[in-house]
């Protein structure tokens, strides 16, 4: 409960969404605008969802713990199927400025593609989402104060911080996976995508037995990444020229 | 300004104009065409022949293009530095108790106390209160937009610098004074007031004279701060809440009805081609004109594109945001143009530096612009009132003064005042006049910040208690 704690947890948590922020997003204002619509718009999901649980609560007896919580789940579950319907809205809007824009330039194509949009919006919603997740807990741990008092796990800040992370990694290779599919129409992949996160949310749930939370919820993070990377137009071949700092012709850029 | 030399040094050296339009070198940079494309077409100092109308009124397409694609950028030249005035507030109020604390201290505006013993008292209060408040505001804004019609620019001047002057020495030694008790700084007079000194004098002539861009895009973001704390600390809450949704009304009002007070102000200036008290409002980029071989003067940033105005004039009460119409001048630093290469240029092309003179002329010019302003694209900037900057920092600082200390509530607030600016930003790229900036972010801030408040902290807060991750 320091301020070891605090930068620890900050960095853990904040520190990959931040640098992809400042190495590939800050430069350009376009991708910037986006992130920030991608995170108002999973923030109104946010809302939208809270509402319901709200009125859930508030209509129903605030003694009773166990409808509490089972109604707390409810509304998670609610929101989780919220948060994937605003993304597909976001892609429709997306889809339809960038033709816009792509109509009104001189140039043949639009000026930014899919495949960036999909992970600028992947990452806006992350971000927001980890934002909302950690930050009071972030501003919890500088005060003064004992974890754990009441028999609660010691490992609160840390695991919290690391869940954060690996959600907000998930976010985005869900937006690239997500919006690839829609361009591909295939929507079995909105339904993978959904019952991921539905999983992800219900590894969650064994919290705070953190073994069996964390480390599945991080081996479906490496399986996205894989797909993400996969779906995006990368290729064992791209790897392998990666590692042998060798230029290929036909690269893209995405 | 840097830019600027660079693209005219290259002109000098490159004869061939650079078949550019089309050219991108990749995707999602817009940044770079102005300099690949606008450089292209004139690269000396020297004007093309006078181009025929087909070519101007391609233009007009282009340049609408444009303003569009450029939208980008200017959404980002304003949001850096209203996060940046955001930033300040939250970060005082959450570390400077002073201006959360309740002395019993009220504005002279604001005469109802809030602490009533009934609801329904303590809302009629906070009403009454907002009524006077912005009965203030309008007949402040009815006062200067007479003294600008009836051209006593000097009465104007005056209470501007010394709206100014309150603001970077006494309230900013408050300010100080309250951080120094926050630390337990200890002190002393002598040094306090060399600070103090140093620090308004080089606002006010930064502010109302010549002065860096970044010098003085700092001390207004600064000055707007310091005013967004004192309404924050002086006005009581459901007061506060009010005028910030009562003030949004009057801006719609005021900006757009063709008998509002601003609009009118708006259509005087340019009907004189007067500058419209450019140092009052927060611009992006300098005025930066080059004078062509014959044609008058070229366009500078934001002075002859309405589309790139907004204005939001918010004359409050004597701690009023100053900064008179003093001409926006070009930076002290050469910026590296030595004195030899500024003497030559001179030769060749005339006045550098812009005066009244230069400036009326060009807003005379017709509106389909030169085409040699394309070197001067990647500087179009744009503007946005500090009424606007004092009016969202006090939202956010109120978000995160008042909701519990959560920060959730402080962070959607901000997102929805960005939205908002953004939103209003592309209203401003369609419609191309004097928008008024308040109404669509206030609006979003507020709904964001009373349903994030009551609504989404709740469910957060069960969340991350139980560390259910959604």
């Amino acid at each position: 409960m320091t301020a070891a704690v605090f930068f620890g947890c900050a960095f853990i948590a904040f520190g990959p969404a931040f640098s992809l922020f400042i190495f590939t997003i800050a430069k350009d204002p376009l991708r910037v605008i986006i992130l920030i619509a991608g995170a108002f718009f999973w923030l109104v999901s946010l809302l939208l969802s809270s509402l319901v649980w709200f009125i859930a609560t508030k209509a129903t007896n605030a003694q009773d713990l166990t409808l509490q919580k089972n109604l707390l789940i409810f509304g998670s579950i609610f929101s989780v199927i919220l948060q994937e319907v605003f993304r597909f809205g976001y892609y429709r809007l997306l889809r339809k400025a960038n033709e816009g824009l792509a109509a009104i330039s001189e140039e043949d194509g639009p000026p930014l593609s899919v495949r960036e949009m999909a992970y600028v919006a992947g990452l806006g919603f992350g971000i927001m989402s980890g934002a909302f997740s950690m930050i009071n807990t972030l501003s919890d741990s500088l005060g003064p104060g004992t974890v754990g008092m009441f028999g609660d796990s010691q490992y609160y800040f840390i695991t919290s911080a690391l869940m954060t992370l690996a959600l907000t990694m998930l976010h985005t290779f869900w937006g690239v996976v997500f919006f690839e599919g829609c361009e591909r129409k295939r929507w079995w992949v909105i339904a993978v995508v959904l019952c991921v996160h539905l999983m992800v949310f219900s590894l969650s749930l064994l919290n705070p037995f953190y073994v069996g939370s964390i480390l599945p919820v991080y081996a479906i993070m490496l399986l996205m990444a894989v797909w993400a990377f996969f779906s995006s137009g990368g290729s064992l071949h791209n790897i392998t020229l990666l590692w042998t700092c060798r230029k290929s012709n036909a690269e893209t850029s995405s | 300004m840097a830019n600027n030399g660079e693209d005219i040094e290259n002109n000098t050296v490159t004869e061939a104009p650079v078949p550019t339009q089309n050219q991108h070198p990749e995707p999602g940079v817009t940044g770079v065409r102005s300099r690949g494309g606008g450089g292209g077409v004139e690269q000396n100092g020297q004007a093309p022949p006078q181009r025929t109308p087909q070519v101007v009124e391609s233009e007009e397409d282009e340049d609408e293009e444009l303003t569009l694609k450029y939208g980008a950028k200017h959404v980002i030249m304003l949001f850096v530095p209203v996060t940046l005035c955001m930033v300040v507030v939250v970060a005082t109020i959450k570390s400077v108790s002073f201006y959360t604390q309740n002395d019993g201290q009220r504005l002279i505006y604001t005469p109802f106390p809030e602490d009533t013993d009934t609801i329904g008292q303590r809302a009629l209060n906070s009403v009454l209160n907002a009524t006077i408040m912005i009965s203030v505001i309008i007949v402040m804004t009815m006062v200067l937009v007479l003294l600008y019609k009836y051209r006593c620019y000097r009465v104007i001047q005056g209470w501007l610098f010394l709206s100014s002057l309150l603001l970077l020495f006494f309230f900013s030694f408050i300010y100080l004074k309250e951080v120094f008790k926050t630390y337990n700084v200890a002190m002393d007079w002598i040094t306090l007031a060399v600070i103090v000194w140093n620090f308004g004098v080089v606002g006010m002539i930064c502010i109302h004279w010549k002065g860096p861009l970044r010098l003085q895009q700092a001390y207004l973001i600064m000055i707007s701060a310091l005013m967004a704390l004192v309404f924050i600390k002086y006005l009581p809450e459901w007061t506060a809440w009010l005028i910030l949704a009562v003030i949004s009304v009057y801006d719609l009002l005021a900006v757009l009805c063709p008998k509002g007070p601003l609009r009118i102000l708006v259509e005087t200036a340019q009907e004189r081609n007067e500058p419209i008290f450019p140092a009052l409002i927060y611009s992006s980029t300098m005025v930066w004109l080059v004078n062509m071989a014959d044609t008058a003067a070229l366009s500078s940033p934001g002075l002859t594109a309405p589309s790139c105005i907004i204005f939001d004039f918010y004359m409050l009460p004597p701690p009023a945001l100053a900064l008179g119409p003093a001409p926006l001048s070009p930076p002290e630093d050469d910026g590296g143009f030595t004195p030899n290469w500024m003497g030559h240029q001179e030769h060749q092309l005339g006045p550098l530096q812009s005066t009244d003179e230069t400036r009326r002329e060009i807003q005379q010019l017709p509106s389909a612009r030169p085409p040699v302003m394309d070197d001067d694209d990647e500087e179009r900037g744009v503007k946005l009132g500090l009424g606007d900057f004092i009016f969202y920092s006090m939202l956010v600082g109120k978000a995160s003064a008042a909701a519990s200390g959560d920060w959730n509530t402080t962070l959607a607030s901000f997102v929805a005042i960005l939205i908002g600016l953004c939103l209003t930003l592309l209203l401003l790229a369609i419609f191309k006049k004097a928008l008024p900036a308040l109404p669509i972010s206030i609006f979003f801030g507020l709904v964001f910040y009373f349903a994030t408040d009551n609504l989404v902290r709740p469910f957060m807060d069960q969340l991350a208690l139980h560390q259910f991750y959604i």
